[in-house]
């Protein structure tokens, strides 16, 4: 049978269901995976850091991305720092910075000091305006986990729906909606 | 893996290089009936299987970061983990080298079908006056051929392969036999509409995409990924175009993994062998042949006729003009983006498309006078990319901070980007230029090419001129552009990085001064013939696919025509 249009249109839609995992499909088995892990404790097993240090990521990385859990953004980190010496050791020295930090100024790591002692460290190293000699180490150790959380989230299915990102579908004929059209025109030096 | 049998035959034709043009020559001579022999030196493809369209970043663990997170560190592939290349900047094992003072990237793919089958699908005839720039300006040299020449061999290849397109009777984008372009995306509207008002010509993009069933193949879908390749076969690449349909014939015999070494000639001057290295064994072997057809790519049949010594070719095969190596281009390149504020808050919607613009901007500063030779086109991007590692790096170096503001920012960023590329013409230049290392072999022991390469002023104020260009563009769209004070030479693309390497063996009227006579076969060995981008002479603001393939196929009809006569 030739192939056509139809024939690959009609393919994309079952390989959407059956095979790779579409949107919706892959939403789902993250939020079953999600609740596994809840009801059983979560039962990650941290593959390059400590369990420790692993805690502490996933709680920054929900500070950084609120829902980040429902991307695997820890895990990710953890995944490929098990495969990166370099990367790992950006991963447990800027954890280790931070608790050290936290524990100079209030006496508790990151996981045991209180939700605004958290707030009151992060807001100074979130931004490279604060860069001194001491904070440096951890301006540098946030960026990378404020990026690296992100794209952890916006590639999961969660992040991709939240984004808005509706597209990665075949269609029979391309079309723009002239909705859209008219929004940025009218909002354009050309309206 | 497909094997030459003991018994040896002799091959009336051997082609060595499956991509653009080795896929066009097998096509058409196996079309007239004749027996090829196609030597690649890379693997078989299996789009199935290699391809890695449709796939969510989340369906691999690392997202698309490959492993150990290597697109954080500026390693992995090329162009990302989903990309549908082989090869890259650098090859295991297969070093070239460059020249002090000098810098320049050497992309190769070696697999059935090449670059062809990631490559942007851009296009793009030659004018007219493209062919006869030394008539025109005075500067370099004309082609042998002129547009009369090669037009039917766009119209046959813009026919078969597909090009989407529009007549629009510019003579600097001259029309073709094109397929319907699908409607332009929203941030491709307003840029028309900047066009319009700053007198730049903007028109439907010519893509080497189908939108109407094709020869067997289904149009395209709008998936907006055609650099992950096409399972489905609805853009062109030669390793599907051609290479697998023509294997269907019975006319083909592939052998992969072979890498050429050498042209071996006889005492009359006729090549009647080519040693290659079989990869999987590391031994040397030879096929027969009566004609060779040379298309590995621009520098790499250089580097195979430079390494065909012998009595009486010292120099190089087909090299006693002293030329191969000599006139090497690529083109030029420069990007611009921002963030165009109309874009906000738009409804979201699926922008994917063909994958590449839907509008292009060719040259239209061709009867005006400006203060460097020649041109450029621009090509556009922007809308709603799937989203991938590092896609809002971006916004999260200018953002900053953390938390729900953070998302917010994220959400209102996506798809308000747009950026502008220019491709130029470069002038040939006596700087410009590939060799033999005399000190590097490379795993197989051949000897590498080392590359010479220098920009001049006619690049420079080009690449000035589009900066300018884009800047007016963005502005009238509303767009502000972040003022940066950098000198030109670190503006301008590193040669090679555009990976459109033409020219080093050059065609021309005159045997003294080129290598090819105007049908891309050798002066100096009649059975010798090139079909890549190695003959251009000039190497104009249009991506060279479509003439690899228009100027290949013309090259393959005139080879089978000698055959006929018994003259090759």
């Amino acid at each position: 049978m030739p192939l056509t249009r139809r024939s690959v249109l009609a393919k994309i839609a079952t390989a959407a269901m059956a095979g790779p995992l579409g949107l919706e499909a892959a939403q789902h088995v993250h939020e079953a995976a999600a609740a596994a892990a809840a009801t059983t404790g979560g039962l990650y097993k941290p593959k390059a850091l400590t369990q420790h240090e692993f805690d502490t990521l996933k709680t920054l990385c929900e500070i950084i991305v609120p829902s980040a859990s429902k991307g695997g953004a820890a895990e990710f980190i953890d995944l490929l720092s098990s495969q990166n010496p370099e990367m790992a050791a950006i991963y447990t020295g800027g954890i280790a910075w931070l608790d050290d930090a936290m524990k100079r100024h209030y006496h508790a790591d990151f996981l045991a000091a209180k939700a605004e002692q958290r707030t009151e460290m992060l807001d100074k190293i979130a931004y490279r305006k604060n860069r001194t000699a001491e904070l440096g180490p951890g301006i540098k150790f946030f960026d990378w986990a404020r990026r690296m959380t992100v794209d952890a989230y916006y590639t999961s299915a969660a992040g991709i729906k939240e984004v808005g990102y509706v597209g990665n579908r075949g269609m029979k004929e391309f079309k723009v909606p002239q909705e859209a059209i008219d929004y940025a025109v009218k909002r354009s030096p050309f309206a | 893996m497909f094997q030459i049998t003991r018994s040896a035959p002799v091959y009336d034709v051997v082609i060595i290089g499956s991509g653009a043009g080795g896929g066009t020559v097998t096509k058409v001579l196996t079309d007239l009936g004749i027996s090829v022999a196609l030597l690649e030196a890379g693997p078989m493809l299996h789009p199935e299987k290699d391809f890695k369209e449709h796939m969510w970043p989340y369906q691999v663990p690392h997202r698309g970061a490959m492993e150990g997170g290597a697109s954080y560190f500026g390693r992995g592939r090329a162009f990302g983990f989903f990309s549908a290349h082989a090869g890259g900047w650098q090859l295991e094992g297969e070093p070239y080298t460059v020249a002090e003072g000098s810098k320049f990237n050497w992309f190769r793919s070696r697999i059935v079908g090449g670059r062809t089958n990631h490559y942007g699908r851009i296009s793009l005839r030659y004018a007219d006056y493209d062919l006869k720039p030394y008539s025109r300006d005075g500067i370099g040299t004309d082609w042998p051929i002129s547009y009369e020449d090669i037009a039917p061999y766009y119209d046959k290849a813009e026919s078969f392969i597909g090009v989407t397109g529009s007549k629009e009777g510019i003579r600097s984008a001259p029309d073709g036999v094109f397929q319907k372009c699908p409607p332009p995306r929203v941030h491709e509207v307003l840029i028309k509409k900047a066009a319009d008002k700053l007198g730049i010509p903007c028109i439907p993009n010519r893509l080497a995409v189908i939108t109407q069933d094709t020869n067997g193949r289904p149009a395209c879908h709008y998936c907006g990924q055609c650099g992950r390749g096409c399972i489905p076969s609805s853009n062109y690449s030669s390793s599907q175009v051609q290479v697998f349909p023509a294997m269907k014939t019975g006319k083909v015999t592939l052998i992969t993994d072979a890498m050429a070494r050498e042209l071996i000639t006889n005492d009359e001057g006729k090549v009647t062998a080519v040693s290659y290295i079989d990869k999987a064994t590391r031994t040397e072997k030879q096929i027969k042949c009566r004609t060779v057809v040379v298309a590995a790519s621009c520098c790499e049949s250089t580097r195979l006729l430079l390494n065909s010594k012998g009595p009486g070719h010292e120099n190089g095969l087909g090299n006693s003009s002293g030329t191969v190596g000599k006139y090497l281009t690529d083109n030029t390149g420069f990007s611009l983006g921002a963030r165009i504020p109309a874009l906000e808050g738009m409804p979201r919607h699926d922008s994917d498309g063909m994958g590449g613009a839907h509008l292009y901007i060719p040259w239209w500063l061709w009867d005006k006078k400006t203060d460097f030779p020649r041109g450029y086109h621009v090509e556009l991007g922007g809308g709603y990319g799937m989203p991938g590692v590092g896609t809002f790096a971006g916004v999260c170096e200018q953002h900053e901070g953390y938390g729900d503001s953070l998302k917010k920012a994220i959400y209102e960023d996506f798809g308000t980007h747009v950026g502008f590329s220019g491709r130029g013409e470069m002038i040939p230049n006596k700087d410009t230029y590939c060799e033999i290392d005399p000190t590097v072999v490379d795993r197989f022991g051949i000897p590498v090419l080392k590359f010479h390469f220098k920009w001049t002023d006619a690049e420079y104020k080009q690449v000035e001129h589009m900066e300018k260009t884009f800047t007016d563009l963005i502005e009238t769209m509303g767009g502000t552009v972040v003022k940066r004070d950098r000198p030109v030479e670190s503006k301008i693309s590193v040669g090679g990085d555009i990976i459109h390497e033409v020219g080093a063996i050059r065609m021309g009227n005159d045997p003294k001064t080129a290598p090819l006579n105007k049908y891309c076969q050798s002066n100096d060995v009649k059975n010798l013939f090139v079909a890549d981008a190695a003959p251009f002479v000039t190497n104009p603001d249009k991506n060279p696919t479509l003439t690899i393939v228009a100027l290949a196929w013309r090259t393959a009809d005139y080879l089978a025509e000698e055959m006929r006569k018994g003259n090759v």
